[in-house]
């Protein structure tokens, strides 16, 4: 025989292992690569929190959002999914907040959900690019089919806007919108800006549901847009500006 | 050779073991069927030909949720033309309305794991149907 | 070589079927797990990493102070630590190998862990450190295993193992780095987002890990005919004496930035941690005790005349190892999450499945320890 053994199992490891990593480098070269600079839209919302408090305990954007995506209600502290929901001043601008501010800014609840950031920290921390910020339009979107379920993109968001399925979310969803997919137990969600409704040209549901016509949607590219007009001529903030994530939901507050 | 007569014996046990499958069905006679599929639906094409989407949907399927999810490209446009939304629960549940009676039945006579692609997929697009199931699983 | 564990010592077996029981009730839990989901364990929406991943954070450690005892050998010839680098080595395998379980049994879909390979992730740190972990555990398991068995042979090992040696020591300090980066990155968790995490993890890393060797090595001398030395003790004693030094003077350059400066976002963490934001005090005796046993074990191995008694040391070391587990498997992740981005407090605790988990994880890196240490010694004693 020509080869011994040894020789023989030293060849086939190092087979193997060239012919494994050479799939992965081709994998990751052909990987599309999310570019910021020549995005064609860039959406983002102007939350107008003035209109928001002259209505009163009104969840509609979280209904509406939470029955369009089959989001389930699990009432624990701990294990609740929501993709948008109401926080204090306090809670959702922590650096931003201080003794002597209004009271009506001090009690009434701000909105809050994923910020679809410029520069996102989830996306830059996901192992397998299940989160991703998409090229077309800046949304920053969730691929439910591979997602790991490894939560680093939980820890890397500073707005403590994602969730996970701790469990099957099936039989606490209330009413099935069967348009629209459920998720399975493993999985990190969030808002996902309705992108499946963008797509066939409507607003998100939030926008849609709002009762005092609070949020403004639009292309911040698009300088004669609504929301460009609305940003400039109104004094706006968004939460934790200082980390330069750059977020691309304005609130008036 | 030493305990001839067991190695011998232990070798007919495990051919008749590797070979069971055969000989089980061929006595039980349960995989001489064909699976009754009920389509669901009265259309009579589907997004391609039958024997296309026998051998590809599963390729399809797999490209649809890449465009879709990671490419934002949702419209689909057949060998003949015509458009369809890339929606797996939209598009083909919307016609095979019966998932435990189309998709199912093949893959379960085939012995093809099904993927999960139901533990988030609805199986149909009625609301009552989705209800029943909830309480059922 | 494998052969020789699988001849032993009624002990032996003992331990070996024990390990095998503790491996069985995780794995069945595991499997409950699986199917309910991580419903079982007590993570959630804010604190969403818990027990998996802080003992994942504390196993890196001491899998990267296998350095400890290969460097002063390899690279400055020190002759006492002769006989012990396999068993820093062998160590380093089992930890890292513990650590790739317990990042398994955190995941969400499991099954879809080949995703990491599939799409690799340059920009994520989670893609190197998976990087890192493979190259340290191919590294060690190659160079102890050739190693032992040129010694088995009792020729000397073949030239190739020199480089590996070599690479592998600054590979190590790499795998615990880059470990520390996953945390000191992300800008939203002012508790993690400070350049001295990694020197604080490699801090801890060196003093917890030589004196989990350092107690392997008393029950290794108490329990087999393997006698590491007097000198081996004694030197990695000091190694711990200074790493742990090292590590309490680098808590106290933390608290300082955080109290002096009064920004709220960072003093928040350690009001938590040592005296409880309102009622949430789950860590505070803890921390207490963690800071008890990290001055008494101080106090132990600074001093030579009790550094040098066997008891002494024995304790020493224990202290160390719990007050280490304290800060660094359980307080460091869990405060990152506490408060939460919204300056909301939730705390933590963890559930029975997920301590039997844990506990099923930790039997089989001792399994794979003892399994590879009853070679060592097998192999020792054929040539004595």
């Amino acid at each position: 025989m020509g080869i011994n053994r040894r020789s023989f199992l030293k060849l086939a490891g190092l087979a193997s292992l060239s012919g494994l990593s050479a799939a992965g480098v081709s994998k990751a070269v052909s990987q599309e690569t999310a570019s910021l600079t020549d995005k064609k839209i860039r959406w983002g919302m102007v939350f107008d929190m003035r209109k928001c408090r002259e209505q009163n305990n009104c969840t509609a954007c979280i209904d509406a959002c939470h029955k369009t995506h089959n989001v389930p209600d699990i009432k624990s502290v701990k294990e609740e999914i929501k993709w948008i929901w109401k926080a204090k001043f306090e809670n959702a601008f922590p650096t931003q907040t201080h003794e002597f501010i209004s009271e009506s800014v001090k009690n009434a609840p701000s909105a809050v959900l994923c910020n679809h950031c410029e520069n996102p920290p989830c996306v830059q921390v996901c192992p397998t690019q299940a989160t991703f910020k998409r090229d077309s339009d800046g949304i920053v979107m969730m691929d439910f089919h591979r997602c790991i379920g490894c939560r680093y993109c939980m820890a890397g968001c500073p707005y403590g806007a994602r969730s996970f399925n701790w469990k099957d979310p099936k039989p606490f969803v209330k009413e099935i919108n069967p348009k629209f997919p459920l998720r399975t137990k493993g999985v990190v969600e969030k808002c996902n800006l309705c992108a499946e409704r963008i797509a066939k040209g409507k607003i998100p549901a939030c926008v849609e549901a709002c009762k005092g016509k609070a949020i403004i949607f639009g292309d911040l590219n698009d300088p004669e847009s609504e929301i460009r007009k609305v940003l400039a001529e109104n004094d706006t903030i968004r939460r934790k500006p200082h980390l330069h994530t750059l977020p691309n939901i304005y609130y008036i507050m | 050779m030493y305990d001839t007569s067991k190695v011998l014996a232990g070798i007919v046990i495990f051919l008749l073991l590797l070979t069971s499958p055969i000989w089980y069905n061929a006595a039980t006679g349960q995989a001489a069927y064909t699976p009754e599929l009920n389509l669901g639906t009265d259309t009579t094409h589907c997004v391609e030909s039958a024997d296309f989407m026998r051998a590809n949907h599963m390729n399809m399927l797999d490209d649809w949720r890449m465009e879709v999810v990671r490419g934002s490209s949702r419209i689909y446009t057949s060998s003949d033309g015509k458009t369809f939304e890339k929606s797996l629960t939209n598009t083909c549940i919307g016609c095979h309305s019966k998932q435990t009676e189309f998709c199912q039945k093949c893959h379960d006579y085939a012995g093809v794991a099904s993927p999960n692609c139901w533990n988030c997929h609805h199986k149909s697009l009625d609301v009552n149907v989705l209800a029943n199931r909830q309480s059922e699983e | 070589m494998l052969e020789k564990a699988l001849t032993g010592s009624r002990k032996y077996w003992l331990l070996v079927f024990s390990l095998l029981a503790i491996i069985g009730v995780g794995f069945g839990t595991y499997l409950y797990q699986l199917r309910e989901g991580l419903t079982v364990t007590g993570m959630g929406r804010d604190v969403s990493w818990g027990l998996y991943i802080g003992q994942m954070t504390f196993l890196v450690g001491v899998a990267a102070s296998a350095v400890m005892v290969v460097l002063p050998y390899y690279l400055h010839n020190y002759k006492a630590f002769g006989k012990v680098t396999i068993l820093g080595e062998f160590l380093a395998v089992a930890a890292i190998t513990m650590c790739a379980l317990m990042i398994l049994v955190d995941l969400g879909q499991p099954s879809r862990g080949i995703n990491i390979i599939l799409y690799p992730s340059p920009k994520s740190v989670m893609f190197w450190d998976l990087i890192s972990f493979a190259g340290y555990f191919t590294l060690n398991i190659v160079i102890g295993w050739t190693v032992l068995g040129a010694e088995k042979k009792s020729v000397p090992p073949p030239k190739w193992v020199k480089p590996l040696i070599y690479i592998s020591i600054p590979w190590a300090v790499s795998i615990h780095t880059v470990t520390a980066f996953l945390y000191s990155g992300l800008g939203g968790r002012s508790f993690w987002f400070t350049a001295i995490l990694a020197p604080r993890f490699l801090a801890s890393a060196f003093a917890a890990g030589p004196s989990l060797l350092i107690l392997l090595m008393y029950l290794l001398r108490k329990h087999t005919s393997f006698n590491a030395g007097k000198d081996a003790f004694q030197t990695l004693a000091k190694i711990v004496t200074y790493a742990m030094i090292l590590n309490v003077f680098f808590v106290f350059l933390e608290l300082f930035t955080a109290l002096y400066s009064g920004v709220h976002e960072h003093i928040l963490h350690f009001e938590y941690l040592y005296f409880g934001l309102g009622e949430n005090t789950a860590a505070v005796f803890s921390m207490w005790l963690s800071a008890a046993l990290a001055v008494f074990s101080l106090i132990l191995l600074i001093n030579p005349k009790t550094r040098q008694k066997d008891g002494f040391l024995i304790l020493a070391c224990i202290s160390v190892f719990i007050s280490l587990w304290i800060e660094k498997g359980m307080a460091l992740v869990v405060t990152g999450f506490v408060p939460n981005p919204l300056d909301q407090v939730v705390e933590y605790f963890p559930t029975v499945p997920e301590v039997l988990i844990t506990l099923g994880v930790y039997g089989i890196g001792f399994f794979i320890l003892t399994v590879l240490y009853k070679v060592v010694i097998s192999v020792r004693d054929s040539h004595a």
